[in-house]
């Protein structure tokens, strides 16, 4: 085999591991005032941020925050959606508002293509994983996956109370990935390190949020290396072996590309699966009507994806405008909530209510525009799979400790504690 | 009725050719198409507007005839 000499310099440009950029003061503590001051990695957020949103669309609707060297919370629907579609004035070069801006030199490709990419790059780059995610495709992955839920229910033999977020949700897209991207499964641990450290650790000092990064892609490089030497049929090899503009991609392109797939499609599939056994668990009316009308859950599924959205991205300002009635900076970030688009009542019937048989749901819970999450169908086959195995094998179960359900900070907002009353 | 994807809006959300396999089907890339002439027959009609209602980002297109 011909040497691939891409992978033997330490890959550039990876984001958070080049020395330029501009990091911001880091500002942490209680929020006085939402609508000036909101930071949505405060306990008061991942508890429970929809009344926080709530307030904000009513008497904002764009609210702002010094902290992060300056970020907008936009809370109605249509500018959530206005800013998706308008990548023009609006960059996706970092989709994890935090400390630390990358160079914008990074764009259009930046740290994690396609999602961190802008026109005319992210085209591109998105075209070639387009293939790899299509709901034909996934569906070869369903067999295994309904197997593997089945296992992870086997488990929980003799046990009365299980944590399902901790022991059956986020096992659920560790395990697809690590089969799509052709990674060892008993390395699964390591992967929730890595996505903790890159979606939960905005707030750490800088040194610090470098090391763990650095972490990841000497992880992915070392992958590179063992799929190089033994190739197979996975998205690892494929991307190593795909081609852009007529040549084979750089390095950065590669690990980056790989860091998304591992990071994007576990925190959020975790989040939908624990979001949607956490409101079953809590509404008995819900849980039974899906138990006695399986066929139901499609729909369902779709509200709980509106509902409990898990996916939060950011943008950056591409220069200093006046927007929709405030007055946005060059480089100010901002925290762009599918979540709170989803509960707009101008957008919404009983926005704020989770109706399981809601027939025509418009939400944005996969994002909207040429971002569309390109793991949405993969992340329905989860949603609906692991839901339905659960719902067949655990027809009843209860919240065991309404107080003791933790929620994930940060732009991925899930259950990570989940304890359930199933026996 | 007829239906008809916007190829300029359509981003591969795949709501149409899951709540109306009969009238829609999916590219290799994911995107949305419509199978053969868009026409839709009338037991096909209400599956047909769920399409159109649930598409985020609005790319199904019903013409209604007169």
């Amino acid at each position: 085999m011909a040497a691939d000499d891409r992978f033997t310099l330490q890959p550039q440009g990876t984001g958070e591991d080049e020395i330029i950029g501009t990091r911001s003061e880091i500002i942490t503590g209680p929020v006085a005032d939402w609508a000036t001051d909101f930071s949505h990695l405060e306990p008061e957020w991942s508890a429970d941020p929809y009344p926080i949103q709530d307030d904000l669309r009513q008497r904002c609707p764009i609210a702002r925050t010094e902290r992060f060297g300056g970020a907008w919370l936009p809370t109605r629907y249509e500018d959530v959606a206005a800013i998706a579609y308008d990548t023009d004035r609006f960059s996706s070069r970092s989709i994890i508002l935090s400390n630390f801006r990358p160079p914008r030199e990074l764009a259009p490709i930046g740290g994690s293509p396609p999602i961190s990419s802008d026109p005319p790059f992210h085209h591109e780059a998105r075209k070639l994983l387009l293939p790899a995610f299509t709901r034909k495709t996934v569906a070869r992955c369903e067999p295994a996956t309904r197997a593997f839920c089945h296992s992870l229910i086997d488990s929980f033999e003799g046990r009365d109370v299980v944590d399902a977020a901790h022991d059956y949700a986020q096992h659920i897209p560790v395990r697809v990935i690590a089969d799509l991207l052709g990674f060892p499964p008993a390395d699964g641990p390591q992967f929730r390190e890595f996505v903790e450290d890159l979606l939960e650790g905005i707030n750490l000092p800088p040194d610090e949020r470098i090391e763990r990064v650095s972490r990841l892609f000497d992880y992915l490089l070392a992958q590179v290396h063992d799929h190089l030497d033994q190739p197979r049929d996975d998205l690892t090899t494929y991307l190593i072996n795909a081609e852009l503009y007529g040549r084979k991609l750089d390095p950065s392109v590669v690990t980056g590309a790989m860091a998304l797939l591992l990071i994007a499609g576990i925190d959020t599939s975790w989040s939908a699966i624990g979001a949607s056994l956490w409101h079953l668990a809590k509404t008995p009316g819900d849980r039974e009507r899906l138990v006695a009308e399986p066929g139901l859950l499609p729909t369902a599924m779709e509200e709980f994806l509106r509902a409990y959205a898990p996916v939060t991205m950011a943008r950056l300002v591409k220069q200093d405008m006046h927007w929709h009635g405030v007055n946005m900076k060059a480089e100010d970030w901002i925290l762009l909530s599918f979540p709170a688009a989803n509960r707009d009542p101008a957008q919404f019937d009983q926005a704020g209510d989770v109706v399981i048989d809601r027939e025509v749901n418009r939400h944005a819970a996969f994002g909207l525009g040429i971002h569309r999450c390109v793991g949405s169908h993969l992340a329905r086959m989860e949603l609906r799979v692991a839901l339905e195995v659960w719902l067949e094998r655990i027809p009843a179960f209860t919240l065991d400790d309404p107080g003791g359900v933790t929620w994930s900070a940060g732009q991925i907002r899930g259950p990570r504690t989940l304890p359930l009353r199933i026996g | 009725m007829k239906v008809q994807i916007n190829p300029e809006l359509c981003q591969g959300h795949g709501r149409c050719y899951d709540l109306a396999p009969g009238l829609f089907r999916d590219d290799d890339e994911g995107y949305g198409q419509v199978l053969s002439d868009g026409a839709v027959p009338p037991e096909a009609e209400r599956d047909a507007r769920l399409a159109a209602l649930n598409c985020p980002e609005r790319a199904v297109e019903l013409l209604e005839e007169r």
